[in-house]
């Protein structure tokens, strides 16, 4: 399947483990990807809360640069935020013609211009392999089924709410799509309270107490629920519960030590490959404890 | 016609005995509401269950519950959805969250809700003497942004879910910060940037709001209280240019500049960046922001040993190709008098293909 790819900007700067890891494991389910290299920044609600017709102006010429990729399905982001942020723009674009003429002003000099389109869409990894690929299909790829591995699924705000404006009226399992990857891929998917709460990234540098004290909450119920390592489809969600981790231990008043994966590379560990090479040498918190599970797995096989 | 389970927290304070779940069984065709069932179960079963509630039509915004772990009206939820979303079949109901409990579902509206809603003043602070013998006039046009604030019920289901309330209980909240764009957007009021500097200077204001659509996904009436705390941060940095201490105006600032100059982000950069625009050893910083750099600092060293990001990386932004153009669409939509804004709340979902859908300015500008 050919598809316009949007890998985000966390991805290419924090993440790059996440960008990388998207590269290994796209071949290995026959996805060619188109990358967006001339796109901007999809404003993560921020450049929304600035101004709305420039937020809306920029993911426009996003969406029409993947729309002009030549036999592309759709298009493809890797970040919960990414996937947010766009959905709500596009829902404004895609609710009136004259906001679209007043918006495709802008993205005229470049000869871009964003059509409304039915079946034209913007999917995040998580939706793809679930929707586009299918979990039988992915099911069939597994090399190393992850069993015996306690995985807790984190979402990220971005791809659960608002259910109205993020498709769930069709695909109404949108928000159980993480369980249902985690264990088509042959992992144990942890039941706990903070699946699909806030991570608290979004206000790390203006409220850092309300911000860590729900990252170490969040990872906290992980460990009591017994999770070897959490999974989620967002990078922000990734830079506080992983990068921020060591700090939100203190905040919540205990130990944390819990790895948290990219959802590309639970699945590259599934479909066979190394976790070097999914860079996961490259997180804040050590994933040597998952790296030899998985060695014990791949001795097992 | 349908049987459905209904598994209720109850919980009486006079007994001295911790909560407990008791399952109940009601009959009921689908299309009824949840409570219909719970008030079902008063009837048949147990009349010593407790339940806040008046209009049944989800007007009086007395129903607050919690179904399946959602914030949500009782009277606004049919009984057969409910037991589709709900697991094993039986729908759990639970007082609302982040307020304390009185009995069974009815919680304290006053020792949250409503002192909440009273630090925002929410009445109108007129700037000048009505006119004599007369009224304020406005035109209708004007009210129009504020429209989506006023429908609120103040049923405090938003509150119930609000996930920055969960860990700081001393947040202003989604409610009440609704209700205070209510009047920051009201032509009348004369208090426009004092309750701004108000709201951005409390460290528990308008940015410890963690962004999570929480209060947008349950709220009755649509009134996105989220959204009405957006508006109030782009008041408060864009017309107002308002310097809080908690550096949300540094935040907003520093990221806007930065896509502006690179097309995408740059974290290494953003942090740094949000101080100000100024020199750092000069002082020439926003307010709290030495503080939060001293505190960054672990984090950012973090990221240079697990070899996530390399020393060059952090100084450096990646240059992407042809970012002048996304400079062009920054100064045409910068430099223009009004804002061009769609709001769906007013104009309504896929109305927008008629004529006159857009609503220019949305009356702010």
């Amino acid at each position: 399947m050919k598809l316009a790819y949007w890998p985000g900007c966390v991805s290419r700067g924090f993440t790059p483990e996440l960008h990388g890891s998207v590269a290994k494991v796209a071949p290995l389910l026959d996805l060619e990807l188109v990358e967006l290299d001339r796109a901007s920044c999809c404003g993560a609600g921020v450049v929304a809360e600035h101004n709305q017709e420039l937020v809306d102006s920029l993911n426009a010429r996003t969406f029409a640069m993947a729309q002009a990729v030549d036999g592309a399905a759709g298009m493809m982001n890797i970040c919960s935020t990414c996937q947010g942020a766009q959905s709500e723009c596009q829902e404004r674009l895609d609710a009136s013609s004259e906001y679209r003429r007043g918006v495709n002003i802008h993205l005229k000099p470049e000869n871009l211009s964003y059509e409304r389109q039915d079946g034209w869409w913007n999917k995040n990894f998580m939706w793809l392999l679930v929707e586009e690929i299918g979990l039988d299909a992915l099911r069939d790829k597994v090399k190393r089924p992850l069993e015996g591995l306690r995985i807790a699924p984190f979402y990220g705000c971005y791809v659960v709410r608002p259910t109205k404006r993020l498709g769930f009226a069709d695909h109404p399992e949108r928000d159980q799509y993480l369980d249902q990857i985690i264990e088509a891929l042959g992992g144990e998917a942890v039941d706990y309270a903070g699946a699909r709460k806030c991570c608290g990234f979004p206000v790390i540098t203006m409220n850092r107490t309300t911000s860590l004290r729900q990252a170490g909450r969040h990872l906290a119920d992980a460990i009591d629920a017994g999770a070897d390592c959490l999974v989620t489809p967002c990078p922000l969600c990734h830079l506080n519960l992983d990068m921020q981790q060591p700090a939100a231990a203190s905040f919540v008043e205990r130990d944390l030590d819990v790895p948290v994966l990219h959802l590309p590379q639970m699945v590259g560990l599934a479909l066979g490959l190394d976790p070097k090479e999914l860079g996961m040498t490259k997180h804040v918190v050590s994933t040597k404890d998952v790296q030899r599970k998985i060695a014990q797995l791949a001795a097992a096989a | 016609m349908a049987d459905y389970t209904l598994k209720i927290r109850r919980f009486d304070p006079e007994s001295g005995e911790p909560a407990y779940w008791v399952d109940y069984g009601v009959e009921l065709p689908p299309e009824r509401s949840v409570l219909d069932g719970i008030l079902q179960i008063k009837d048949r079963e147990d009349a010593s269950l407790a339940i806040r509630c008046s209009c049944r039509a989800a007007i009086c915004g007395s129903c607050g519950v919690r179904i399946n772990g959602k914030s949500a009206l009782a009277c606004n939820t049919r009984i057969g959805d409910a037991a589709e979303r709900s697991r094993n079949g039986s729908i759990t109901i639970e007082p609302m969250g982040n307020m304390p409990v009185v009995k069974d579902l009815i919680t304290d509206m006053e020792a949250v809700h409503w002192k909440k809603v009273r630090r925002v003043v929410p009445w109108l602070l007129p700037a000048e003497d009505p006119p004599e013998n007369s009224e304020y006039i406005v035109p209708a046009e004007a009210m129009l942004d504020v429209t989506q604030a006023m429908a609120c019920i103040h049923c405090g289901v938003c509150v119930s879910a609000c996930l920055s309330l969960e860990v700081d209980p001393e947040f202003i909240g989604p409610a009440a910060l609704a209700k205070a764009y209510r009047f920051v957007g009201d032509p009348r009021d004369g208090e426009h940037e004092g309750r701004l500097r108000d709201l951005a200077a409390d460290p528990h204001g308008i940015y410890d709001c963690t962004h999570c659509f929480a209060c947008v996904e349950v709220c009755p009436k649509d009134v996105a209280p989220m959204d009405q705390i957006m508006r109030l941060r782009r008041r408060a940095t864009g017309d107002h240019e308002i310097k809080d201490d908690n550096n949300g105006y540094g935040h907003e600032k520093a990221f806007v500049s930065l896509v502006e100059k690179y097309g995408t982000l740059h974290e290494a950069q953003l942090l740094p960046r949000s101080f100000g625009q100024g020199s750092l050893v000069r002082g020439q910083t926003e307010p709290g922001a030495v503080k939060q750099l001293v505190e960054s600092l672990p984090t950012a060293l973090r990221g240079l040993k697990s070899g996530k990001v390399s020393p060059k990386k952090a100084l450096i932004h990646p240059k992407l190709p042809d970012q002048k153009q996304v400079r062009r669409i920054f100064k045409e939509i910068e430099s223009k008098d009004e804002r061009l804004e769609l709001n769906l709340y007013i104009v309504g979902e896929n109305a927008g293909d008629e004529e006159g859908a857009m609503a220019e300015g949305s009356g702010e500008t």
